[in-house]
């Protein structure tokens, strides 16, 4: 069959073969596209290949990228990332992160790496910088830190809103740094209601909590739930906060934990 | 008169037993020209990385590791294919083994397919070593780590642990990398499969490695080709016929490009794993068949 199809078309083989590529191309379209859509409703190929990305990693980086070699050109400027952090290059790293989170928005160990650079190595570095002698400068330097960290931690939520690690670490962000309450409760308990979720953000939570001002009722409740749960949960800030809301709510006598309670 | 008529009767139009003969032979000779020291490259790539990786930690390390392995399997198996395939035809010419060959009753179809099988033996054998070798070095990190982790947290309370260790296994070896390892395996068959097409009506093998090369770039690129001309109607009719070619003619290389989102953890739906292998095996039956077709037309 095969044989008389190609005698037959022995004179018109090369039109014949265009004529069977595209019917091929279009014989493959639907299911290409309905694996493009899947792709996209699952984030992946979530990098949008523009100028933008192109100037940020060059040339050669850009070619790799795009030939597939996304996660490697995203490892490279890793290690030059690490490599600009031990020598405390700043600049270079959060030019280079920026890069990295570019290419491989769905890894949360680079938002995570490049929030914890920036909030706490460059702020640290910053404060301490001796050439400039004012104060006010070298805050307002350290501020600007922990502004890059907490953008480099929500874009990452963005990107990935259903992993709890960068919530977490917005959250730590939010109480070390910021020492804002209010909003580190907001992302612990934000993370705690996440699918694979450290076990201790519940409590975390319930802790920023007792610090908020005007929310000691429902800290105080929170917290109590979590005594109420178990030996596993009555650890020693647990119990010392409990207790400084009972004192501070005048819970009475008998629904307090008991004075000597671990 | 009746045995030699008997003899023509048993020829059969299409024998596995002659596929399997020019498969084995092609293996044979591909394997003489040891291409398989591109495993020691892999190997040297993989120990060479983890000097480095010694320096960070181990979710690092373990990202790092998988990033490097899948994407250098991915590289040298497409090379492998590429190259290894782009040779086959022009080099039967030129050693004249093609005519001994066809001078037999041996359709050249059967000549094709035993020729694209042998490169897909090569193909496998290189993957399956490389993925023995990396998932052993990951297996074995991942102990390290565990027993060093369970020796630092021996005081830690048992909840404290189980998460550690959750985490660690969780970044480190996970079912995912299987698929992602057949989705390579896939992309390269259909560029062996795509180059035997191409080398059909090359004359030279430098030409075919060129156009392959292209290939792959423009197949990287060809989905956003395809989604620009389905979607967009505001552009010239020009345009619009460009990119109608790069999606008709190119195939959508991306749709193998499962590795990136894997290494970082995201789960593969076993619906898109399936779909995907259905794809390749499509291409790649749809590539020989073509390369068969052009090559029953072919002077020799």
């Amino acid at each position: 069959m095969m044989r008389f199809v190609c005698r037959a078309a022995a004179l018109r083989r090369p039109v014949l073969v265009i004529a069977m590529v595209l019917a091929f191309g279009v014989m493959k379209l639907p299911t290409e596209r309905a694996l493009f859509v899947q792709h996209r409703q699952l984030h992946f190929r979530d990098v949008e290949f523009n100028l933008d990305l192109r100037e940020k990693i060059g040339q050669l980086g850009f070619i790799a990228a795009l030939s597939g070699f996304r996660s490697i050109v995203a490892d490279a400027l890793y290690i030059q990332a690490h490599v600009a952090w031990e020598r405390t290059e700043w600049g270079r790293v959060l030019l280079l992160f920026r890069q990295i989170t570019t290419l491989q928005p769905r890894a949360i160990l680079f938002w995570d790496m490049a929030a914890w650079h920036m909030a706490w190595n460059a702020s640290v570095a910053a404060m301490n910088d001796q050439t400039q002698p004012r104060l006010a400068l070298r805050v307002k330097a350290q501020r600007e830190y922990f502004a890059l960290g907490k953008d480099f931690l929500e874009r990452g939520i963005k990107n990935n809103p259903e992993k709890p690690q960068l919530y977490d670490a917005l959250a730590r962000l939010y109480k070390e740094k910021y020492e804002d309450h209010a909003s580190a409760f907001e992302f612990y308990a934000k993370a705690a209601v996440l699918p694979g979720a450290w076990s201790y953000e519940k409590r975390f939570a319930a802790y920023e909590l007792s610090y908020c001002e005007g929310r000691e009722r429902e800290a105080y409740e929170r917290l109590r739930q979590l005594y109420d749960a178990g030996k596993n949960e009555r650890l020693p800030t647990l119990i010392t906060r409990l207790k400084f809301l009972e004192q501070k709510l005048n819970i009475p006598n008998e629904q307090r934990i008991p004075e000597n309670a671990h | 008169m009746s045995n030699k008529t008997a003899g023509i009767n048993r020829h059969r139009s299409f024998s596995l037993a002659r596929v399997f003969a020019i498969t084995t032979n092609t293996l044979t000779e591909l394997t003489r020209l040891k291409v398989f020291y591109i495993l020691l490259i892999f190997a040297l790539l993989l120990i060479g990385s983890s000097v480095f990786m010694a320096r960070l930690t181990f979710q690092q390390e373990f990202q790092i590791l998988k990033d490097v392995s899948l994407g250098a399997m991915s590289i040298f198996t497409s090379l492998l294919a590429i190259i290894a395939t782009a040779r086959l035809i022009p080099q039967d010419i030129e050693d004249r083994t093609v005519y001994t060959i066809l001078a037999k009753p041996v359709p050249r179809f059967e000549y094709i397919v035993g020729k694209l099988t042998g490169v897909l033996l090569l193909l496998s054998i290189s993957m399956l070593v490389m993925s023995a070798m990396f998932l052993a070095v990951l297996y074995l990190r991942e102990q390290t780590v565990l027993h060093e982790t369970l020796r630092q947290m021996s005081a830690a309370p048992r909840e404290q642990i189980d998460d550690a260790l959750r985490a660690i296994r969780s970044s480190a070896l996970n079912i995912d990398i299987l698929p992602g390892i057949v989705i390579i395996y896939l992309k390269a068959c259909l560029l062996a499969a795509l180059t035997l097409f191409v080398s059909t009506f090359a004359t030279t093998n430098i030409f075919t490695i060129v156009v392959m090369v292209v290939i792959y770039f423009i197949g990287h690129l060809q989905a956003t080709a395809r989604e620009y001309w389905l979607q967009e109607h505001s552009t010239g009719w020009m345009t619009r016929a460009f990119l109608a070619l790069v999606a008709l003619i190119f195939p959508d290389l991306q749709t193998f490009n499962l590795v990136d989102d894997i290494v970082v953890g995201a789960a593969i739906p076993l619906g898109l794993v399936a779909k995907t292998v259905v794809l390749g095996v499509f291409y790649t039956t749809i590539y020989t068949f073509l390369a068969a077709f052009v090559f029953y037309g072919k002077e020799l």
